[in-house]
């Protein structure tokens, strides 16, 4: 599955797809339990092998180059600290590239949400740890904490 | 009209009466005494615009930024506090950003803060509930709007003049002016910069922030400082993260009869490319350890000459 992270354009294709995808079924997602499970259970075993998800539940990866910016030791959804090494390695981890130098490369490279990288994140509400990234978005959950934070 | 003077910090009104700026750094203490700040603060206090008090930089516990800035204010300097999101939740950052007004502290900086693992507790939580650039919109929140990030209404509306940090001279490259605008976007009215020791790099820099008119919407301080020997460059670059300094410096210490005063000249000369840039503000200097240096810095590259302090 890693194989996938090295196309960030086809990666944001299946996202948009997703998100079509998930809308049609929005009214039987949104009211039942079972499928809400499901959705937990489909994010853990898709998204965890491709970006490494973190299950933080707000899912902003369109946004950070297919990259998922919770990696991040620092846990940044805005862009990369002031200690990235000079061979772009994380000030943290020195054995790994910093989430943000390939966030802004893959970001590059993808014609549909390429630029929403220069978009302000809110901060993480921490009470969606866990829960399904894919539900929080469709019953407006995500987007409510953006648009609190962008007013 | 004098009134709402009065409300701006020192530092504010040099940096709108259009004049260069000079802001430096001091060490925190590891004392609970007032003289140990006094102490530090003393070589610098009374020539610079504005001295940063740290917040646990490098993740090393020292006098909280808090602390040492009112002991500064209270001793009739101007500081700048340091507050990173490494050891706080937003909770915490918000009674601490209360408490600094009340304290009259109206120069805050707010940065992401060093990885625990570089200080002398490697073992602790590191926090990071929010991102700098969280914190600088929060802040502003809390000045402009005069409420909490829960919306919770404040009594009265704190002052800040709003600082944020940037790191030119780290990947990923051209991003770099792109993160500064959302440090700007999310009310940063000044910006330091970290050391400089690679001019072309910090030319390219401004190039594209003039270019999307970042300069002209906050005040730009180029970070500096006098490397003491080629050793101690190498122990920096190798141990303080984000700090760059190219081969070439380090070779031209090397080869230097008297390092020192080698390195001296080194920033000098940075001081004065630096200032000659079009977008550049002032400069920041953090002198580890040779802060007898400072006065020597500002006399000599005569950055202060001219100046007018009744503004
Ligand atoms: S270097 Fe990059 S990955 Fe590492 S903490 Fe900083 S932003 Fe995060």
């Amino acid at each position: 599955m890693t194989m996938f992270r090295l196309h960030p354009a086809f990666l944001e294709l299946i996202y948009k797809s997703t998100v079509v995808f998930l809308n049609l079924g929005k009214p039987l997602i949104l009211r039942s339990r079972i499928i809400n499970r499901g959705l937990i259970f489909a994010e853990r075993l898709f998204k965890k092998p491709v970006f490494d998800c973190q299950m933080c539940g707000q899912c902003v990866l369109h946004n950070t180059g297919m990259t998922c910016p919770m990696t991040c030791p620092k846990s940044l959804r805005n862009g990369p600290c002031g200690g990235v090494r000079n061979n772009g390695n994380c000030e943290v981890k020195p054995e790994m590239m910093c989430v943000w130098v390939t966030a802004w490369e893959r970001s590059k490279q993808m014609p549909i949400y390429g630029r929403n990288i220069n978009a302000i994140m809110a901060p993480l509400d921490r009470r969606l740890q866990d829960t399904s990234a894919w539900a929080n978005q469709l019953s407006g959950r995500t987007e409510i904490i953006q648009d609190e934070w962008s007013t | 009209m004098s009134g709402q003077l009065e409300e701006q910090s020192k530092l504010e009104r040099v940096l709108r009466s259009g004049q260069l700026a000079v802001t430096a750094e001091i060490n925190s203490p590891d004392s609970s005494l007032p003289e140990s700040v006094h102490r530090n603060a003393l070589v610098l206090g009374s020539l610079c615009d504005g001295i940063n008090a740290t917040d646990a930089s490098g993740a090393n516990v020292h006098l909280s930024s808090i602390a040492v800035s009112a002991i500064l204010q209270k001793a009739g300097y101007e500081p700048v506090m340091q507050i990173s999101c490494r050891d706080r939740n937003r909770i915490a950052m918000q009674g601490d950003l209360l408490g600094a007004a009340a304290l009259n502290i109206k120069n805050v900086l707010c940065l992401t803060g060093d990885g625990v693992q570089t200080g002398d507790h490697p073992e602790a939580k590191s926090v990071f509930d929010m991102d700098s650039i969280n914190l600088l919109k929060m802040t502003r929140t809390m000045a402009h709007e005069g409420r909490f990030l829960s919306g919770r209404k404040l009594e009265s509306k704190p002052k800040f003049f709003l600082g944020a940090a940037a790191n030119p001279f780290v990947p990923p490259f051209d991003f770099r002016p792109l993160r500064l605008k959302k440090k700007i976007d999310a009310g940063a009215k000044f910006i330091q910069t970290q050391y400089c020791f690679d001019v072309p790099r910090l030319k390219t820099y401004m190039d594209a922030v003039n270019d999307m008119g970042l300069s002209e919407k906050a005040f730009i301080l180029i970070g500096v400082g006098p490397l003491k020997s080629a050793k101690s460059a190498q122990w920096i670059r190798s141990n303080v993260p984000g700090v760059v300094i190219p081969d070439a410096i380090i070779r031209r210490l090397k080869q230097a009869k008297d390092q020192a005063a080698e390195g001296k000249k080194i920033c000098l000369e940075i001081v004065q490319q630096a200032i000659e840039m079009p977008g550049v503000k002032g400069i920041h200097i953090m002198s580890y350890g040779q802060e007898e240096l400072v006065p020597e810095i500002i006399a000599e590259s005569g950055i202060l000459d001219n100046r007018n302090n009744n503004i």
